[in-house]
């Protein structure tokens, strides 16, 4: 399989699946190595082909992975790999990779294995909305099957042994994506998002560690893998995950019943923005259509609007407007073409509601 | 203090290295720094730390100098790096690794999966244990008729690691 079909459609965590209005994916990743061979960042290139040798072809072999994307990174553009980063199917150190890394992607992205990235094997399954028990056994399956070719580092006491200290044991980070536009506008959030951090979860943005939250999307995940089975780790996420969606339900209740004139007015200026301006930043972008999402979980625009927005979220990223117009675009350039982008497609877009009441 | 290398600057940046043993400290402005290739804040900080060691520590235990005898790293370059080498460097640095793991950790003992081979392997090591348990009872309590039984079942699960358990 091309890389084409991968840049032109979006995976199915965030084009198909259940919805829900408030978790926008599940995630769950497993890092594992081969015993006794150097870990990547420490390995010479000529060791890393070696281990990609080894374990690539085993991965190509996966059922799950039959028809799928499998490329060395060498082979791929800057815009491409950063189209995989926009979408969550490789890392952002993974795209500064080249020869002796890889990726591999099936079909319909739910599930991506790079390979030489910190660790030999970083293997992850992303779903659409909340279910990280289903996402956490079809990552399980890749790996039980890998590990029945390959031979893993394993310890008795630490479990699976990673490059960095703070992995060992299950290797295993699970996490879900959640917009909660209400529990930022209520001015909430950085109460909640310290008592997550209180309990051993990590809150971060967008793009993972050290990334900044755009759009009012956060990624909660665990910090700790050993010591703790999977299950146990993925019921207290859950839990957590739980509450934090209980709070954004709250918050948006609260907006509603005490500051509906200023919910409605970020709601009218967030689409008057989008519909109107010629030059906008993904940033703003991102943060607009953060609010008509919240639009229409609250009812102010009907169920419809949701696939146009879920994949201007997607196509107003750098790397996708770059792909998409197949030049090389100054930064001032994007802006004019994003802008252009989402004005079209708001053209479907019903209007907000001329009255205060939802639904109408 | 000025920068030792482009002598203009200020430093910013106070390297401590352990060069044969002996400690050198240079002192780095930003640029200089950053040139030189010291400037990765998040992997000197990190290792900082998680080693949580002191400059005095630090000359002692470098001084050993400890090479991982699979890949060759040592601890300085975990400190540089906050990675490993290779999978066994988990063994070869245990001591200094093993504060650190409990810090970062709910706790010590891995609980999780296992790997299918290895857990077919870690199945019969328990099997052995409570058969040979079982054998010291018999011969205890002169039940020599069991005790034969347990023996060779014993024998028969050292014969063969792939053994059906």
């Amino acid at each position: 399989m091309k890389i084409d079909p991968i840049l032109t459609r979006a995976g199915d965590w965030l084009s198909g699946g259940s919805r829900h209005p408030i978790v926008i994916s599940s995630r769950v990743r497993l890092a594992r190595n081969l015993a006794k061979l150097p870990f990547p960042g420490w390995a010479k290139k000529s060791e890393r082909v070696r281990i990609l040798e080894e374990i690539k072809p085993e991965v190509d072999l996966l059922p799950a992975i039959k028809d799928g994307f499998s490329e060395q990174l060498n082979e791929l553009t800057a815009t491409e790999k950063q189209v995989l980063v926009e979408r969550h199917l490789i890392s952002r150190e993974h795209a500064a990779k080249g020869m002796g890394s890889a990726v591999v992607i099936n079909p319909p992205q739910t599930i991506s294995i790079m390979i030489n990235e910190e660790d030999h094997l970083r293997m992850q399954a992303i779903t659409c909305g909340l279910d990280l028990e289903k996402t956490f056994q079809m990552i399980d399956e890749i790996d039980t099957a890998l590990e029945a070719q390959l031979d893993f580092a394993f310890d008795e006491e630490l479990g699976y042994l990673t490059a960095c200290p703070t992995n060992v044991g299950t290797g295993m980070r699970a996490s879900a994506m959640v917009h909660l536009p209400g529990l930022v506008l209520g001015e909430q959030i950085n109460q909640v998002v310290n008592s997550v951090n209180k309990i051993g979860l990590a809150v971060r943005g967008l793009y993972g560690e050290g990334t900044e939250a755009m759009g009012n999307l956060f990624q909660v995940s665990n910090q700790t893998t050993l010591g703790e089975k999977e299950d146990q780790i993925i019921e207290r996420l859950q839990k957590v995950i739980e509450t934090l969606i209980q709070r954004e339900t709250q918050a948006r209740e609260s907006l509603l019943a005490t500051k509906r004139t200023t919910l409605m007015d970020q709601i009218g200026r967030a689409y008057g923005i989008l519909t109107h301006a010629y030059s906008i930043s993904s940033k703003e972008a991102l943060n607009l259509i953060s609010i008509l999402r919240l639009g229409i979980d609250l009812g102010f625009f009907p169920e419809e609007g949701r696939a146009i927005i879920n994949q201007l979220l997607m196509d107003t990223q750098p790397a996708h407007l770059q792909n998409l117009s197949q030049q090389k675009l100054a930064a001032e350039e994007r802006d004019h073409l994003r802008a252009d982008i989402v004005r079209e497609r708001l053209k479907k877009f019903p209007r907000p509601p001329n009255t205060k009441s939802p639904g109408q | 203090m000025i920068c030792d290398v482009c002598k203009t600057h200020t430093a910013t940046v106070y390297l401590t290295q352990i060069v044969d043993g002996n400690m050198k400290k240079i002192n780095l402005c930003e640029s200089c720094s950053k040139e030189k290739g010291v400037a990765d804040p998040t992997g000197f900080a990190l290792a900082d730390l998680l080693l949580g060691l002191g400059e005095n520590q630090q000359v002692e235990q470098v001084t050993q100098t400890e090479h991982c005898p699979v890949c060759g790293f040592t601890q300085a370059d975990f400190k540089k790096t906050g990675r490993l080498g290779c999978s066994t460097c988990y063994n070869t640095f245990s001591d200094a690794l093993g504060s650190l793991i409990k810090a970062m950790h709910k706790g010590t003992q891995h609980t999780g999966k296992i790997p299918a081979r290895l857990y077919r392997d870690l199945a019969r090591t328990d099997r052995l244990n409570e058969l040979r348990k079982h054998l010291e009872d018999a011969v205890s309590k002169e039940d020599y008729e069991k005790a034969a039984n347990l023996r060779d079942e014993i024998r028969q699960l050292e014969g063969g690691r792939s053994q059906p358990i």
